[in-house]
């Protein structure tokens, strides 16, 4: 009953790290899980005298992801400073943006079936990582260990923050924003964006009012929403936890809450009242930098089709469905081998039917990507021909596919070492229908009794004679003609 | 005299050396002294000047570095107890260029910690003393520096500038201190005080050692983003009797209230003497001068307490150990590690930039140093360079200013403004007090403009023709 009245409004921080060869301010090279400490320098361990130079390629992916989500591009924008201490933080500040960030105001079209959900992005920022805390002890709780290690191999990593407008309503509509933003960036080619490994990672702001009304409410900030099913079950916990609290007459205090993957809740970690005060000013160890027009579109001209664009180009061009057009659209690196297999056949549906269908199956069952199985586009597209032109039935195929997807064979070379021709030669075929027939007396005399069914038994035996290599189409044309 | 073989290297470094041995226990200017390393390196240059390797400028010259500079594997302490063993990793951009010149280190120099203060009282090295009386402060914050040069236990040195802090103690001890405009000398390496006010610069005796230093230590680098991108002129190119036709102006607001009046004849005379040699004088007046000061006060101290916050214990200078959490390692190791003055500005800087106050302070700190800014520019394109006293005084008592904070950031009044819009700025010797002390006049030019400072100053130079030597 109660949460009928309510609606809940979410607005998402995403924190990218960038795979550029090198990080924001100095030469060290990006790693993940490399001997600790090991791709460290003066610049990114903070170290007295050393200063910071702003990484191109770092600012390039930025305008490109910046253009990606329809932001327009500041053609000033400079640096700040955020002033905290923490371990893990070499200067105790990290070198941020703050009211002059590179990409303002875009939006992000979000398709939930039966509505789009537009989602606002405020804006688009670069700033720098942090380094690693690792607590000695059993438990990696600070409280609860001897001694913390600092690892600095991730100090000074690109990172990126889009920070949407609170446009988002339900914790579903988070899962899929999450899940088109992940998309769009693997389509940019800028990031592995992996959830586990940390180089994608989200924040939530979120609140609860009163069904249509235009207030916000209290909100509070979770963290450690570390993979789309952790965002949705911890908005979903979380929203829930807000309407009791106002449902029973309390207030929601504005805090940061920390989602427990475990427990499946929501603690809080500390409320805003406490919170720092970061003492945001320009960092002026770095000139502002200025971005020209002809920056821009040259940049611009560098992105690729997106999948929305992409998918709406499989839909009409193609004749996909809206469904299989996304499927296919929606994954870089599976659009890219779907276009591939066009150059060998125009049959598009066909060929997405069988990549959504067996293909898929088995990459899943081996855990691999299709576009990274031993099948080749062009010899997927050989195959799909001998099952049009009537070479090979379907029945043959699978089989021959999944001998193509176990070794990356040529389906010909298959095909004739297993001597799985089918067999279209109605001479032939006649010879042993008549056989059967004259073999099987009884279920003939059913058939023609009125048992249609009996038919089955005759193509049984047929296809057992073929060792399954009959054209079904011809075997059921001829023994149509002969029983009739 | 090196290329002609009458002395070696050798025979420089060595009286260096004695003389360091003989008076820095009452000047206390150097910090650490290398005098090992500087001897091998002296028979090293020898050899290749025997094997008749060309003589450049700087080449085997003995030269003191400011203990904020960083020097590979020599600790570098930036006269603070946290940094009492810190060894850089890396030597600073000047270093680098030094070195390639072969120059010879004598020593890291003392100096007020962390660059804050005006008389090199805030060390926790001790006070540095001035050579011409050792009751008096040789200024600050490169006191050492200063006070090195001055005594000759250096041929040059380096300093860093972020109010006045080379220009104010050469002033103070009676030699060449210059500061370059900003970003024309790499801070690669020098640890920063106020990032956006910083410049290093060299002491020397007299203008052609400083345009000798400033010919090796200019130009661009890639490891600072605010370095600027221009080619470097010959400075030495400028040391020419080359005053007359020179429009000269003198700010109003720098020719301070409660000036010393042997400062102001001094000034008077060398103007009355560029006026003789055939320049324009005409007083002036920026009237928004009179906030630099405070401007200052806002801007240094905020960047400072953002800069100095990475002294923290984690990862490299002292640290308290008496501590058993981090909040509580953070606290005692800041407060024990720092020297007063330098908390005292670390807290005036958090303060500026305060949810709160920001506005208030320091976004209207940055906008008022816009408008200096253009008042400068303004002044510029009718003035080849503008002549105004260093200091307001001559050398005061050591102690006579600890207790006073407010009076001690006067000693910085007519140097500041230089520092708020980057200008090239030397000060040069003016002459002798009745006492004895020496009193220094400051020349500012435009930005990038050094070739107007350094003729006017070399013109004033010959025609002042200062030739006082502290007596110790």
């Amino acid at each position: 009953m109660a949460e009928k009245k309510y609606e809940s409004v979410i607005g998402l921080e995403t924190h990218l790290e960038l795979e550029t060869a090198t990080k924001m301010f100095c030469g060290c090279r990006l790693s993940f899980g490399e001997e600790k400490n090991k791709n460290t320098c003066a610049v990114c361990l903070g170290h007295p005298g050393s200063l910071p130079v702003i990484n191109k390629k770092a600012v390039e992916f930025a305008i490109k992801i910046s253009l990606a989500l329809n932001c327009s591009i500041s053609s000033r924008t400079i640096f700040h400073r955020k002033n905290y201490f923490y371990p893990d933080m070499p200067k105790n500040y990290q070198i941020s943006q703050y009211d002059l960030p590179l990409g303002i105001g875009g939006h992000l079209d979000v398709n939930m079936g039966d509505y789009v959900r537009r989602v606002g992005i405020t804006r688009v920022h670069m700033e720098e990582d942090t380094g690693k805390l690792l607590h000695s002890g059993t438990t990696g709780r600070i409280s609860e260990s001897e001694g913390s290690i600092v690892d600095f191999n991730r100090a000074g990593t690109p990172l990126i923050e889009i920070v949407t407008e609170p446009d988002i309503r339900t914790p579903e509509e988070a899962k899929e924003y999450m899940t088109l933003l992940r998309s769009l960036l693997l389509y940019l080619d800028v990031s592995n964006c992996s959830m586990e490994e940390g180089s994608l990672r989200c924040d939530a702001n979120v609140s609860i009012r009163p069904a249509g009304d235009d207030v916000l409410g209290t909100r509070t900030e979770l963290k450690n929403l570390n993979s789309f099913k952790f965002l949705q079950k911890g908005l979903e916990y979380e929203i829930g936890r807000q309407i009791k609290v106002i449902s029973s007459g309390g207030k929601v205090i504005q805090q940061t809450r920390h989602y427990d993957n475990v427990d499946g809740n929501t603690k809080p970690l500390r409320s805003k009242e406490e919170a720092h005060d970061y003492r945001y000013f320009p960092e002026p160890d770095l000139a502002p930098i200025f971005i020209a027009d002809d920056m821009v579109e040259a940049i611009r001209s560098t992105i690729v089709e997106l999948p929305e664009k992409k998918a709406l180009r499989y839909k009409s061009d193609l004749g996909l469905s809206a469904y299989d057009a996304d499927f296919m659209a929606g994954d870089r690196k599976l659009a890219g081998y779907f276009e591939k297999c066009l150059e060998h056949c125009t049959d598009a549906k066909t060929v997405a039917n069988w990549i959504m269908g067996d293909f898929s199956a088995l990459a899943n069952k081996e855990k691999i990507h299709i576009a990274e199985s031993r099948v080749r586009p062009d010899r997927l597209c050989g195959m799909l021909g001998m099952i049009e032109k009537g070479k090979i039935s379907l029945k043959i195929a699978k089989t021959v596919f999944e001998e193509m997807f176990n070794t990356g064979s040529d389906p010909a070379d298959i095909i004739k070492a297993g001597d799985l021709e089918q067999i279209s030669d109605s001479n032939e075929l006649e010879a042993i229908i008549e056989d059967v027939i004259s073999k099987n007396p009884i279920p003939v005399q059913q058939y023609m009794d009125g048992k249609k069914k009996a038919i089955g038994f005759l193509i049984g035996q047929i296809m057992a004679r073929t060792k399954g290599k009959a054209n079904p189409k011809l075997v059921n044309e001829i023994i149509a003609k002969k029983l009739g | 005299m090196l290329e002609t073989k009458q002395i070696s290297c050798m025979d420089i470094a060595g009286s260096i050396f004695s003389r360091i041995e003989d008076i820095d226990e009452d000047i206390n200017a150097y910090i650490r002294v290398e005098k090992e390393s500087a001897l091998e390196s002296a028979g090293r240059i020898d050899g290749k000047i025997a094997a008749g390797e060309k003589v450049e400028d700087l080449m085997g010259i003995p030269v003191g570095i400011k203990d904020n500079i960083c020097t590979k594997s020599i600790t570098t302490t930036c006269a603070s107890k946290i940094l009492e063993n810190y060894v850089p990793v890396y030597d600073a951009t000047v270093i680098k260029r030094l070195k390639k010149r072969d120059y010879i280190l004598t020593g890291k120099l003392n100096m007020d910690e962390f660059a804050m203060g005006s008389s090199n009282e805030n060390s926790f090295f001790g006070s540095v003393s001035n050579p011409w009386d050792t009751g008096r402060v040789p200024g600050g914050s490169s006191g050492g520096p200063a006070a090195s040069v001055a005594s000759g236990e250096a041929i040059c040195s380096l300093g860093s500038d972020t109010g006045g802090s080379i220009r104010q103690p050469a002033s103070l001890c009676g030699i060449v201190g210059f500061k370059p405009t900003y970003g024309m000398v790499s801070r690669y390496g020098l640890i920063a005080f106020a990032s956006s006010l910083d410049q290093i610069g060299p002491f020397s005796r007299d203008m052609e050692d400083c345009a000798s230093m400033l010919n090796i230590i200019c130009g661009h680098d890639r490891h600072d983003s605010t370095s600027i991108k221009t080619k470097t002129p010959d400075y030495k190119s400028f040391l020419k009797d080359d005053i007359k036709g020179m429009k000269i102006g003198v700010p109003e607001q720098l020719m301070v209230e409660g000036m010393d009046p042997e400062v102001k004849s001094a000034v008077g005379k060398a103007l009355k003497m560029a006026e003789g040699m055939g320049a324009e004088i005409e007083e002036i007046s920026i009237p928004n001068l009179k906030y630099a000061l405070n401007v200052y006060y806002i801007i240094a101290p905020s960047e400072a307490s953002s800069n100095l916050s990475r002294f923290d214990g984690v990862r490299y200078g002292y640290r308290d150990r008496t501590a058993k959490a981090l909040r509580d390692m953070y606290k005692k190791t800041r407060a024990r590690g720092f020297g007063d003055e330098v908390k005292r500005r670390i807290m005036i800087g958090t303060y500026c930039l305060s949810a709160g106050y920001y506005d208030a302070y320091y976004e209207k700190a940055l906008k008022i140093r816009t408008i200096i800014i253009n008042d400068f520019k303004k002044a510029f394109s009718k003035y080849d360079i503008l002549i105004s006293p260093t200091s307001p005084t001559t050398a005061f008592k050591t102690g006579e200013k600890m207790d006073d904070p407010l009076t001690m950031y006067l000693s910085d009044i007519c140097t500041i403004p230089a520092n708020l819009a980057g200008l090239p700025a030397v000060s040069i010797p003016a002459g002798l007090s009745k006492a004895g002390l020496p009193i220094g006049l400051q020349i500012m030019g435009d930005v990038l403009r050094e070739d107007n400072i350094i003729r006017a100053a070399y013109s004033l130079e010959k025609a002042i023709a200062f030739k006082g030597v502290p007596n110790i």
